[in-house]
């Protein structure tokens, strides 16, 4: 509440020392702020009370102890006779997994979706309509326990799995091909990062040759084509190739070779991505929407093609309404990717839930999980705020 | 609109430009096959949607074994609800009729189509049912309703404060209606909130959460508005907090760190459930008044103070009304997103409408139906939803019909 100054009387006039302004003010702080304090006091103390009653102190010494639980799904080494941070990083790496993957591929089909939308084919835009419906009328929670307990824990078992070219479904998860490093492997990788420094340095020494050249240069191909030159003669000068396929196959009760994703990873990113590209399909509908048609108008009046209208005009100034409802959406999928604890894939939350209860240490792991939430949901306002300081509006 | 305002010289308006008729021929080759890439378009989409539209319709209609649900209604809706207090359930239904009907009477009359459908609803339901005592509940909500369309038609004017009172009595008193009492032996004896359930649990949380959370969310908006830095920053402390984490860390947080906090007193998972989902909710309701309060512009303030209003009264009359009706459809939103969250309560072991799902699917008679009750689930949310959200576009297209 902006409330403009009280104008000064010019007369000094004698007031009481508690009906003057200023001193309300202070006195109001204060006061509000010894009443939380208070009430945070109170809670403190009895919740320290009933812990002390629990036989439970306050601290995180138990994190090194053993935690004897398996987790299915481990990006790291694990074991249950590891400790318990250990188990909270298999989790912690498992959030990040599913939110960076989900992020990804959510932008690229709600990008896809509302595009669809405005498609002038009606029944395109009327199926990405049905479809925009649906993802923004069902709570994530039954999308997801549909995925996973109708279409996943459904599918035929390893022995009689579904084969989709190399790909296998079965209610074990989805076998698909993957690549096995071998000797050269970590040779590889020191080839890829320097083709990725190349490629940046092509990238600049372009642009720089365009600002000198007062030209348009090509800025993105040469630099992809680097890293791709790069990368294809590396994998081949070397003895022996870094990465071998393995296909998966089918060997008795489970698969062998290739990799394995399990029902639940597969069931929370899938809903978590279709979910997500409802509502992103959504912000990138108002976008474009909201570019005035004199702009695309302009635009083909002065010879570009549809095409480069739509790249050149509409897209970037599309971009400046999108990037802040967008950034939105990957937060609540960054903490959406908590159901998982609904269907038993291992995020962080789920590992914290079974540490509550094998300890009790309520009060610890929730502290844990809210800073850690609290800590990727800044980090990727951080990114998105860098990223949407840099398309904005450069206004004199 | 000026039309109808009379002048001395009368300005002809220039007439809209015709709409485009077409032939079906015509429609068809500009909306679906103007191109040869639209026109592959439509074919693979097509193709789709028909195998889609092809293998649910099969599935629904001839697979599916819906008796699962038919079977377990009364559990979806009520959850464990005792069966000879279910009449207070139905009275809060068909008061509910009563008010809706009356408010449509008095600010819908426009829409007199969806009117009649929604009039029709219960009777259509009362037809399809198979048990007596539904059959006779269903028939009086359709009669309440009626009554109470039929009242404001009559008496419209008359009837505002009347049905705005009566939405403002309703919630109390299904909140009495529903909790009961007294002694065992009273009217209307207690009924424990461990035997809520279904579809009755979900609504009532998002009640509550609308209720309690709203007038929570206005005071942490303007105290962040405020120019009195502690109040401000403490406010802001709580809103980005509670924004920063998911909802089921803060379900979890009052389901276990309330009783830590307030020992002695008993707190029963619903109401700790209720505290979560405010907690959470009033964080967002405060960012969403704080935009309609950043749209105010600053004059009204000015204009306010110069009328000698106090702050407290210039908040109350002239800023808050105005902000509040600017931001109403994203309040409706968020209450919408409110009602879709609730589902989570069945993580920390309530049985809401997905709660009573898990039950439903342990039974021996119906393994393996998931699809089936699940489907099911995602309807009842998805008929609420979008009932609330065509309600609110309504809504928006009349606040903006008033400018």
């Amino acid at each position: 509440m902006e409330a403009p100054p009280r104008p000064s009387s010019p007369l000094r006039l004698n007031r009481a020392f508690w009906r003057d302004e200023r001193f309300i003010r202070i006195a109001v702080q204060i006061l509000f702020l010894a009443l939380v304090v208070w009430i945070g006091s109170v809670a403190l103390r009895n919740m320290l009370t009933s812990l002390r009653q629990q036989g439970l102190v306050l601290g995180f010494d138990f994190l090194n102890s053993g935690a004897g639980f398996d987790i299915s799904d481990a990006l790291i080494a694990y074991s249950s006779s590891d400790t318990f941070a250990r188990a909270l990083q298999v989790g912690l790496l498992n959030t990040i997994l599913v939110s960076l993957l989900g992020i990804v591929l959510s932008t690229i089909l709600g990008i896809v979706v509302g595009v669809a939308r405005l498609s002038s084919n009606w029944l395109v835009s009327r199926m990405a309509w049905v479809f925009v419906e649906i993802m923004r009328n069902v709570p994530l929670l039954v999308l997801l326990v549909f995925i996973y307990t109708a279409f996943f824990l459904k599918l035929p078992r390893a022995r009689q799995a579904v084969s989709v070219g190399p790909v296998y479904l079965s209610n074990r998860g989805v076998a698909i091909p993957w690549g096995e490093p071998t000797d050269t492997w970590s040779l590889y990788v020191f080839i890829l990062a320097g083709a990725l420094i190349a490629g940046v340095l092509v990238g600049f020494a372009m642009r720089w040759w365009q600002e000198r050249s007062g030209r348009p240069r090509p800025l993105v191909w040469p630099s992809l084509l680097t890293i791709a030159g790069i990368a294809t003669v590396g994998w081949i000068a070397l003895p022996q190739p870094p990465l071998t396929l393995s296909y998966p196959e089918i060997a008795g009760f489970n698969f062998q070779g290739g990799r394995v994703l399990s029902p639940e990873f597969m069931a929370l990113l899938i809903g978590l991505v279709i979910y997500t590209a409802g509502f992103i399909g959504e912000v990138v509908r108002a976008g474009i929407q909201a570019v005035p048609k004199g702009q695309v108008e302009a635009a083909r009046a002065l010879g570009l093609s549809p095409l480069l209208t739509l790249r050149l005009v509409v897209f970037p100034q599309a971009l400046r309404l999108i990037i802040p409802p967008i950034t939105n959406q990957y937060l609540n999928l960054t903490k959406n990717s908590t159901l998982a604890v609904a269907i038993g894939y291992p995020d962080l939350f789920a590992v914290s839930g079974t540490i509550i209860n094998q300890t009790g240490r309520a009060v610890e792991m929730i502290a844990v999980v809210m800073a850690v939430y609290l800590t990727l949901s800044l980090i990727t306002s951080l990114i998105m705020n860098w990223y949407n300081r840099r398309v904005r509006l450069v206004e004199r | 609109m000026s039309a109808e305002t009379p002048t001395a010289s009368k300005t002809v308006e220039a007439l809209p430009p015709p709409t485009e008729r077409y032939s079906v021929v015509r429609w068809l080759h500009k909306n679906l096959f103007s191109t040869w890439y639209n026109t592959l378009l439509t074919i693979v989409m097509l193709v789709l949607a028909v195998l889609a539209a092809r293998s649910v319709l099969e599935w629904a209609l001839i697979q599916a074994r819906w008796e699962v649900i038919t079977v377990n209604l009364r559990l979806f809706m009520v959850g464990q609800y005792p069966t000879d207090a279910l009449w207070r359930i139905w009275a809060c239904v068909a008061l509910l009729a009563f008010l809706i009907g009356m408010s449509w009477g008095i600010w819908g009359r426009m829409q007199r189509g969806g009117a009649i459908a929604f009039g029709a609803l219960p009777f259509v339901l009362a037809i399809i049912t198979s048990d007596e005592l539904s059959r006779l509940a269903l028939v009086i909500t359709g009669v309440a309703g009626i009554v109470g369309y039929a009242l404001s038609w009559r008496w419209g004017a008359a009837l505002q404060r009347v049905s705005i009172i009566g939405w403002i009595l309703y919630f109390p008193l299904l909140f009495v209606l529903v909790s009961g009492f007294g002694a065992d032996d009273s009217v209307l004896p207690p009924v424990p909130t461990n035997l809520w359930g279904g579809l009755l649990l979900t609504l009532l949380l998002t009640i509550v959460g609308i209720v309690f959370s709203f007038p929570l969310g206005v005071l942490l908006a303007l105290g962040r508005q405020s120019n009195l830095p502690v109040i401000s920053w403490l406010c802001v402390i709580y809103i980005e907090l509670i924004r920063g984490v998911p909802f089921i860390s803060v379900l979890f947080m009052a389901q276990l760190m309330l009783p830590l906090f307030l020992p002695g007193i008993t707190i029963d998972r619903v109401v700790r459930a209720m505290a979560g989902v405010v907690i959470f909710s009033a964080a967002y309701l405060a960012e969403n008044v704080r935009g309609g309060l950043q749209s105010i512009p600053r004059g009204q303030y000015e204009a306010a103070r110069a009328l000698g209003l106090n702050s407290w009264k210039m908040m109350l009359l002239i800023i808050l009304p105005q902000a509040l009706r600017a931001v109403i459809p994203i309040l409706v939103g968020q209450f919408i997103a409110l009602f879709k969250d609730t589902s989570l309560v069945v993580i920390v072991g309530l049985l809401d409408l997905m709660g009573i799902a898990k039950t439903v699917l342990a039974q021996p008679d119906f393994l393996g139906l998931q699809a089936e009750v699940y489907t099911f689930v995602a309807f009842v949310y998805g008929v609420f939803c979008y009932l609330m959200s065509a309600f609110s576009q309504r809504l928006e297209a009349k606040l903006h019909a008033g400018r």
